[in-house]
C-alpha cells in the first residue's frame, strides 16, 4: 500500500480541526496507519491553516512536504493557490469556491488573484471545485463548509458509507449530527 | 485497543496509565493540550497554575508527598520554571515526578526558537524524545519508572510536529503504584549549603549511572541498513530520515537526548562509512559527537534556524524530491488577526490615535502591533511589559503605557508592578482583561475564578491586587467606549506617580459573551472616507468606494459606529 497524502487547507476557524479529527477516525475504522496534523495556536485567529493527512501501511513523517499532494482540499479558493506547491505533479485541487477576502485585500492593499482554477489546471493540477458554501447552507448552516469539503474528499476513498457515517457520529455532537450527514452528502454528491 | 492520539494527548495518556495522581501547568502552545486531556481523567487532580514555576513546584510538593506527578510547558515556560529544575535536580523526587517542555523549531506560535535540550545537560536530568504518538505515551510512562528507580525529576522534550500531529497509539489500563510514604529527610529536601554541597556529587553520580543506562536502553536503537551511511536522528528529524531513506541507510535512533550514549554512538560510528546527524535547531547530539572525536557532519550541511522537512533532508543528501509548483500570482499574506468584535481592538486603536509608546507583552494583543493598528512597540516575554514600562520611565522615556493581558498578568506582571508601587515612578500600566487566556484557546485563569474543570473557585481580583501592590490610581475602563476611554488613558499618563487601567470586556468568543445584531452600512450616507478602515475589522470590507460588511463576522460592537463622522454605520 503506498502512503497517500492529502493536504487540508483553510482559514483558521472554518473547522479544519473537526475535517481532520473526521479523516483520521475514518482512516482508523478502515485499518490504516496514519498521521493527521492539526493546527493550533496564532493560525485560528483567521490565519492561513494548513493540516495533513498521511495514510498507508507505515507513515513516517508527520507532514507533507511540497510537491508531495496527492490530494489538496482547501475551504477557500485562495488558500488552494497559497498551499499548491504542495501538489504533486498530477494531483488534484479539490477546493471551495468560496473567497473570503484576507485582511491586505480588505484594506485595499492587495487584489484577490482573479482565474485561480484556470491557473491551477494551467499547471498540470486536475480541479475539483464546488460551492460549498452554498451546499452548507443548503445543509443548514454555513458552518458545515467544512463537512460538506469532506464529503467532496470521500469520493476519492474505496470507503463505505457506513465508515463515513461511524467517523461522522465519533466527531460530530448529537445535536449537529444530521445537518453535518446532510452537508456531507450534498458535498459527496455535488 | 488502538487508538488514533495528538501526541499531546498520547502524553496525557501516558501520564494516566502510569497512575499518576496530580497535574500543574500553565498553558502554552504547542503544549496546552497535553494538561488539558490530563482534566478528562478523573483519577488525577489536574489544575492550571498561574506560571510554570509554580506548575512545577506544585508537581515537585505533590511527588514529594507521594504521588506521581506532572507538569507541562511550552519552551519559554521552562525558563520561568528552571529555577525549580536546577535544585530539585539536587532534592531528586520521592514518586515520580515528570516535566513535559514543548519545542517550536520554526515558531508557529512562540517568540523564540530556543533549544531545551541545554536545560537537561545542564540541570544534569535525564531527558527523553519522543518521535510519535506511540513513543509519547510509552516514553512518558517509562520516565516515570526511571525518575522514581534514579530519584530525579525527568523532562520529555517534544517539539509542534509530534505535540500536534495524531498517530496510532495502544491503549492500556492506569496502574496506580501505591503512594509512597513522605519521610522526613532535611539533608534530601533542604536545599542549604551545607546540605546542598552533599547532594551535587549524588547528581554528578547520577548522571554517570544514567549514561551506563543510555548504552543499553530500549530508548535508543540502532537500525542497520547499507553502511555507506549512518544517520543519527531523534524526533522528527529520524521520522524524516525514514522519510526519505526507508530502511535504506543506517539509523541510530536517540530516544534518550541526555545523557547521551558514547560507547553506543562510537559503536555505531565504527560500522559505516560517512556519519550524520540529523537535528532540528543546535548541534546539540553533534557537539557530543565531536567531543568524542567523530568525524562527524551536521549543521555544516542542515541549517541552525527553523523547522527540518523530508524535501530539506532528501536535498541535503542529493535525493531526488518534487519540488512542486508555484502560482505565478502574488498571493496576498492572511495574517492572524484580532477576531471581530475583539476587546482588544477598541484600545489599541485609542493608543495608536495619542501616539503614546506602547511596552506590550504576549497574548492575543500583541496582535495591536501589527496593521493597521501599530500600536504596539516591544513586547519580549510574559510579565515583561509591567518591569520594562518602569525600566522605560526610569530610563526617562516619555508618553508611554505599558499593556498586560489578564492571564499575562496573573503568570509574572504581579511582581513588576510590585516593583512599581514599591520604587513608584510615573508608569501607566493597562491590564487588559477579556475574562479568559484567549491566545492559547481559552483557559481559565486565577482571575476568572473558575478552575479547568469548569467549577467555580478562587477568583485573583485585580483591582485588589493592584491596591495590595501599592497602586493608588486603579481606573476601570470599557475599551470599547473609545471617547471616555481616550480620556482616562490622557488622564493617567499625565498624572505623575503610578496608576493601572483596567480595560474590562470579555473576548468577544467567550460562549457566555452576547453579540449585537450584526451593522449595515448606510450606503446614502457612507461618503468613502475609510475611517472605518481603520481599526483593522476583518468584518469591514471597502467596494465600490464605500464601506461593506460582513454580517457573517460582525458581532455589533459599536468600536466602528464611533469612527464614523456621517453615522453611515447602523443598526
Ligand atoms: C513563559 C510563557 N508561558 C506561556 C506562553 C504562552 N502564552 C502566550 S500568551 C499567553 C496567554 C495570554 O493570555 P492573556 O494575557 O489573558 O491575553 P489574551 O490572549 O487573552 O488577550 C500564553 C499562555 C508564553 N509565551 N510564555
Amino acid at each position: 500500500m503506498e502512503t497517500r497524502n492529502i493536504v487540508i487547507v483553510g482559514v483558521g476557524g472554518q473547522g479544519s480541526l473537526l475535517a481532520c479529527n473526521l479523516m483520521g477516525k475514518a482512516l482508523m475504522l478502515e485499518g490504516y496507519d496514519a498521521k493527521v496534523s492539526e493546527v493550533h495556536g496564532m493560525s485560528q485567529r483567521g490565519g492561513a491553516v494548513v493540516t495533513y493527512v498521511r495514510c498507508g501501511k507505515k507513515v513516517y513523517s508527520p507532514i507533507v512536504d511540497k510537491g508531495q499532494a496527492e490530494l489538496l482540499v482547501s475551504f477557500e479558493l485562495l488558500e488552494a493557490a497559497r498551499w499548491f506547491e504542495l501538489l504533486a505533479p498530477g494531483g488534484t485541487v479539490v477546493t471551495n469556491t468560496q473567497q473570503i477576502n484576507p485582511v491586505p485585500v480588505i484594506m485595499g492593499l492587495a487584489e484577490y488573484p482573479e482565474n485561480l482554477t484556470d491557473k491551477f489546471e494551467a499547471l498540470g493540477a486536475k480541479v475539483d471545485a464546488i460551492d460549498a458554501l452554498t451546499l452548507a447552507e443548503e445543509a443548514g448552516s454555513s458552518k458545515t463548509v467544512n463537512i460538506v469539503m469532506m464529503g467532496r474528499l470521500s469520493k476519492y476513498f474505496p470507503f463505505s458509507k457506513d465508515t463515513w457515517d461511524k467517523a461522522l457520529e465519533a466527531v460530530v455532537p448529537p445535536k449537529f449530527l444530521e445537518m453535518n450527514k446532510k452537508a456531507f452528502e450534498l458535498g459527496m454528491n455535488a | 485497543m488502538k487508538s488514533l492520539l495528538l501526541g499531546n494527548a498520547a502524553v496525557a495518556r501516558g501520564v494516566y496509565e502510569a497512575g499518576a495522581c496530580v497535574a500543574s501547568s500553565y498553558p502554552g502552545t504547542p503544549s496546552t493540550e497535553i494538561t488539558a486531556n490530563i482534566a478528562t481523567y478523573d483519577e488525577i487532580y489536574t489544575e492550571w497554575a498561574p506560571n510554570e514555576k509554580v506548575g512545577m513546584e506544585v508537581a515537585w510538593g505533590a511527588c514529594l508527598a507521594g504521588k506521581r506527578s506532572f507538569t507541562g510547558m511550552k519552551h519559554v515556560g521552562l525558563n520561568v520554571a528552571a529555577d525549580v529544575l536546577f535544585t530539585i535536580s539536587y532534592t531528586g523526587v520521592n514518586a515520580g515526578l515528570v516535566c513535559a517542555v514543548a519545542d517550536e523549531p520554526g515558531m508557529h506560535s512562540s517568540q523564540n526558537e530556543q533549544d531545551s535540550r541545554y536545560y537537561a545537560k545542564s540541570a544534569k536530568v535525564p531527558m527523553l524524545e519522543p518521535a510519535d504518538s506511540s513513543e509519547c505515551l510509552e516514553f512518558t510512562k517509562y520516565a516515570y519508572e526511571l525518575s522514581e528507580k534514579y530519584d530525579t525529576p525527568v523532562l520529555l522534550r517534544l517539539c509542534t510536529r509530534i505535540c500536534h500531529s495524531q498517530s496510532v497509539v495502544e491503549l492500556s489500563d492506569r496502574v496506580e503504584p501505591p503512594a509512597k510514604e513522605y519521610v522526613k529527610n532535611p539533608q534530601k529536601y533542604v536545599m542549604m549549603p551545607t546540605f546542598a554541597r552533599p547532594r551535587h556529587p549524588i547528581v554528578e553520580l547520577r548522571i554517570l549511572d544514567l549514561k551506563e543506562l543510555s548504552e543499553d536502553t530500549f530508548l535508543n536503537r540502532v537500525e542497520m541498513g547499507e553502511t555507506d551511511l549512518g544517520i543519527i536522528a531523534s524526533g522528527t528529524a529520524y521520522q524524516y530520515v525514514k522519510e526519505v531513506f526507508g530502511d535504506k541507510v543506517s539509523v541510530l535512533k536517540l530516544g534518550m537526548i541526555n545523557p547521551l550514549p558514547e560507547k553506543l554512538i562510537l559503536d555505531f560510528a565504527t560500522k559505516v562509512k560517512r556519519l550524520v546527524v540529523v537535528e532540528e535547531l543546535d548541534p546539540f547530539i553533534e557537539d557530543h559527537c565531536k567531543k568524542l572525536g567523530l568525524k562527524v557532519s551536521g549543521k555544516d550541511m542542515f541549517s541552525i534556524i527553523g523547522e527540518l522537512s523530508p524535501n530539506i533532508v532528501a536535498e541535503k543528501f542529493g535525493m531526488p524530491y518534487n519540488d512542486g509548483k508555484n502560482i505565478e500570482d502574488d498571493i496576498p499574506a492572511r495574517p492572524p488577526v484580532m477576531c471581530a468584535g475583539c476587546s482588544h481592538r477598541g484600545l489599541f486603536y485609542t493608543l495608536g490615535k495619542i501616539k503614546a509608546t506602547v511596552i506590550g507583552d504576549i497574548g492575543c494583543y500583541t496582535l495591536g502591533a501589527a496593521p493597521p493598528l501599530n500600536a504596539m512597540d516591544v513586547c519580549i516575554c510574559m510579565g515583561g511589559s509591567v518591569s520594562g514600562l518602569h525600566g522605560f520611565v526610569r530610563g526617562g522615556g516619555k508618553n508611554v503605557v505599558g499593556v498586560i493581558g489578564d492571564s499575562t498578568f496573573a503568570h509574572m506582571g504581579v511582581p513588576g508592578l510590585i516593583d512599581i508601587g514599591y520604587n513608584g515612578s510615573d508608569s501607566t500600566l493597562i491590564i487588559l482583561d477579556n475574562s479568559t487566556t484567549g491566545m492559547t484557546g481559552h483557559q481559565e485563569n486565577p482571575t476568572t475564578g473558575v478552575n479547568i474543570k469548569g467549577e467555580k473557585v478562587g477568583k485573583m481580583d485585580i483591582e485588589t491586587m493592584c491596591r495590595a501592590c501599592g497602586i493608588e490610581r486603579i481606573t476601570v475602563v470599557d475599551p470599547n467606549k473609545l471617547a471616555e476611554c481616550e480620556k482616562v488613558i490622557k488622564e493617567e499618563m499625565a498624572a505623575p506617580g503610578p496608576s493601572v487601567i483596567i480595560a474590562r470586556r470579555p473576548c468577544a468568543l467567550l460562549k457566555t459573551t452576547k453579540s449585537s445584531p450584526p451593522l449595515k452600512v448606510d450606503e446614502e450616507k457612507c461618503t468613502g472616507c475609510k475611517m472605518c478602515m481603520k481599526i483593522g475589522c476583518p468584518a469591514i470590507s471597502f467596494k465600490n468606494k464605500k464601506a461593506g460588511i460582513n454580517k457573517t463576522l460582525c458581532v455589533g460592537c459599536d468600536v466602528c459606529t464611533q469612527l464614523c463622522k456621517f453615522d453611515a454605520l447602523v443598526k
